[in-house]
């Protein structure tokens, strides 16, 4: 695979997962437990967008085909999209959206902390950027992972309860392929797989503070890597790509 | 010690145009009225953010869709801050929620329209924001402080509400025939609710009298009505779009435009719960509500654990 | 514990230093369960557009005010003082830095 080939790929699969993931959570406006809270959400939701943007746009560059980060995000088929299988998961209840973002923001805690290394210039200042947001949405995931584990019977038991379901959606996120050998190779961006060592370390002390327990290894989820998704990534992809896909020739 | 007249020192501030502060001594009339229009303004923002957020995951670009999660979460925000400033009067958020949820309080008609498409995320932030601005603006000059300084606040941050509805409708009406369809579409719908928001003809409005006597209210719904009219209509010729209402027309006398009657029927029964959407908008604030509630005691129950685990 | 009230939680008074070295200013209140979450909620509701650099939170109920019945024994007898303030006070011409 040609370095650009590489770039390209690694650009949209970190472009996606901010992209899909604030799709996400703007779903939860207006609908969260309390108005504090739909407004703390919406700045997650508006951070990761405004991340995307930038990924995707880099990506649109690295490709050469004068796209832009619209055209990726709005005109691109299914099973071209790249983004982690956690972060397509529905939001369930409240539990779960806290759960889905304390995986994948603590996994970003460790990447961009790395990226900001990245040889790549275009990289390395959008992971300064972001790893100052994707601290304060560790923070945020974790304090409420804290309140929900060790609040009430009810809470404690739906907090497990997400964080056993989605177990199984972490184990991607360490995934290693060629194209990640060969960025980690050219000082680009990191190896997944040496991030779980303090990932996981990270989980056994939120989860124990928040007297909750960490599952078993397990089986786990794969395919994004590949553009193959659950069946909601399509329905994400119906919503957003509508207009663009109905009025091809419109401007918004 | 010396007999305070309480109601000569409060008039006298209302007179001066002294804000009348939290601690202050109020008339319990003049308590109440503020309580109820402050609610119902901040449940609008509230409820507001439904018809809008019902466009954000077709958004139709990454630009449109920071733009109205932004805007939706000011909304919310602005509901916040009202909720505070009612709150400073002494009664709780639960209560005022409460009101809603048993249709005690109420909350912006106009939020009770369906919105159908793109344009129509155009038109609310043009017509429905431009609106409330009007009034707004107007209030930033009402006599209790803490509702006063809330108004200052939202309208520094709405301020570009109506612009990004108003580009979005500019964008359409430069772009294909169907979207220009849309906008024309979004303006035939959406311009008579807007006319509404501002309240019966002031000859009717049960409220205006004491409201207006106490400076709650700085001028009367015809007054901002005609307001908002007159700017819009250029704004709409501008971009090529079309008032629905063929008796509007440009009084050359009293300098501002004469317009068709509003159908104060539909008014009523929108009001009366008869909207497309009234039972949509207000179960699911309810629903929102309940299953909130877990979460919010959950953290109760944490902090109550933490003060135990700190006293011991 | 179980039997724990559903509540908006408690109001804390949001105060906002919009630089470093400028006073602290009342912006407005936020509900928060704890301390950590009224941090954030005042984070995320007052800091929406770049307003500043550093918040104080107050419960409210912690907030003592003057009474407003003391305003005049408290306020008005500062008002016939002018001698504190440096524009009462007549300097010779041609005297610098003073």
């Amino acid at each position: 695979m040609t370095h650009q080939e590489a770039l390209l790929t690694l650009t949209l699969r970190l472009g996606d997962d901010p992209l899909i993931l604030g799709h996400r959570l703007g779903e939860w406006c207006s609908k969260a437990p309390i108005l504090e809270e739909d407004l703390a959400l919406t700045n997650m939701a508006l951070d990761l967008i405004g991340r995307a943007e930038v990924i995707l746009r880099y990506a649109a560059e690295v490709e050469g085909k004068g796209q832009t980060e619209d055209d990726l995000a709005y005109r691109r088929g299914e099973r071209r999209f790249y983004n982690h299988l956690l972060v397509e998961q529905p939001n369930g209840n409240f539990a779960n959206t806290i759960a889905r973002q304390l995986f994948i923001s603590a996994y970003e805690s460790f990447y961009y902390t790395e990226l900001m290394n990245s040889k790549d210039a275009t990289l390395s200042a959008i992971a300064h950027k972001a790893i100052k947001e994707i601290k304060y949405h560790l923070k945020h995931a974790s304090d409420w992972t804290i309140r929900l584990g060790d609040g009430t019977e009810e809470s404690h038991h739906k907090m497990q309860e997400a964080i056993n379901e989605l177990w199984m959606y972490t184990g991607e996120l360490f995934e290693t392929d060629d194209i990640d050998e060969q960025m980690s190779e050219s000082g680009i961006a990191p190896l997944p797989a040496e991030l779980f060592g303090k990932w996981k370390s990270l989980m056994i002390d939120i989860l124990s503070e928040a007297k909750l327990s960490l599952p078993d290894e397990g089986f786990m989820q794969t395919g994004s890597r590949q553009g193959v998704h659950t069946e909601y990534l399509g329905y994400i992809l119906a919503d957003m790509q509508y207009l663009q896909r109905a009025y091809p020739d419109a401007k918004w | 010690m010396e007999h305070i007249d309480h109601l000569k020192v409060f008039e006298t501030k209302i007179e001066q145009d002294i804000n009348i502060e939290a601690k202050d001594w109020m008339p319990d009339d003049y308590r109440k009225h503020l309580i109820r229009q402050i609610s119902q303004h901040a449940h609008s923002e509230v409820i507001g953010m439904q018809p809008e957020g019902n466009w954000i995951t077709r958004a139709p670009s990454l630009r449109a869709k920071k733009i109205l999660l932004a805007k939706i979460q000011d909304e919310g925000g602005h509901g916040l801050y009202l909720y505070s400033a009612a709150e400073t009067l002494g009664i709780g958020r639960d209560e005022l929620i409460q009101q809603l949820h048993d249709g005690k309080a109420k909350y912006s008609n106009i939020f009770n329209y369906p919105s159908l498409t793109w344009a129509d995320i155009g038109a609310i932030g043009w017509l429905v924001d431009g609106a409330a601005i009007v009034n707004q603006v107007s209030l930033q000059r009402t006599s209790y402080g803490p509702y006063s300084r809330a108004m200052v606040r939202i309208c520094k941050e709405e301020s570009f509400h109506q612009r990004q509805g108003y580009e979005i409708m500019a964008k359409m009406m430069a772009g294909t025939a169907a979207q220009r369809e849309m906008a024309q579409d979004a303006m035939n719908r959406w311009w008579w609710p807007a006319l509404m928001m501002f309240g019966p003809h002031d000859t009717d409005s049960p409220h205006t009298g004491n409201a207006v006597k106490w400076k709650i209210k700085r001028q009367s719904n015809d007054t901002l009505r005609q307001k908002f009219i007159d700017k819009t209509v250029q704004q709409a010729e501008v971009i090529g779009l079309t008032i629905p209402d063929p008796d509007l027309k440009w009084n050359e006398e009293k300098k501002s435009y004469d317009h068709g009657e509003i159908n104060w029927n539909e008014f009523r029964e929108v009001i009366n719960g008869n909207g497309p959407c009234n039972r949509q908008r207000m179960s699911n604030h309810i629903k929102a509500h309940e299953e909130g509630e877990w979460v919010r005691k959950a953290a109760s129950a944490y902090s109550n654990k933490q003060k135990l685990r700190v006293s011991q | 514990m179980e039997n724990v009230k559903d509540t908006q939680w408690p109001i804390w008074e949001v105060f906002i230093q919009s630089q470093p070295g400028t006073p602290y200013k009342h912006a407005g209140s936020v509900h928060g369960s704890d301390k950590e979450i009224a941090m954030q909620n005042a984070r995320d509701t007052y800091f929406r557009r770049n307003e500043g650099t550093s918040i104080w939170l107050v419960p409210t109920d912690c907030i003592i005010a003057s009474n407003p019945d003391d305003a005049e024994m408290f306020f008005d007898p500062s008002n016939d003082k002018a001698y504190r303030h440096p524009t009462f006070y007549t300097m010779p011409e041609g005297a610098l830095n003073i």
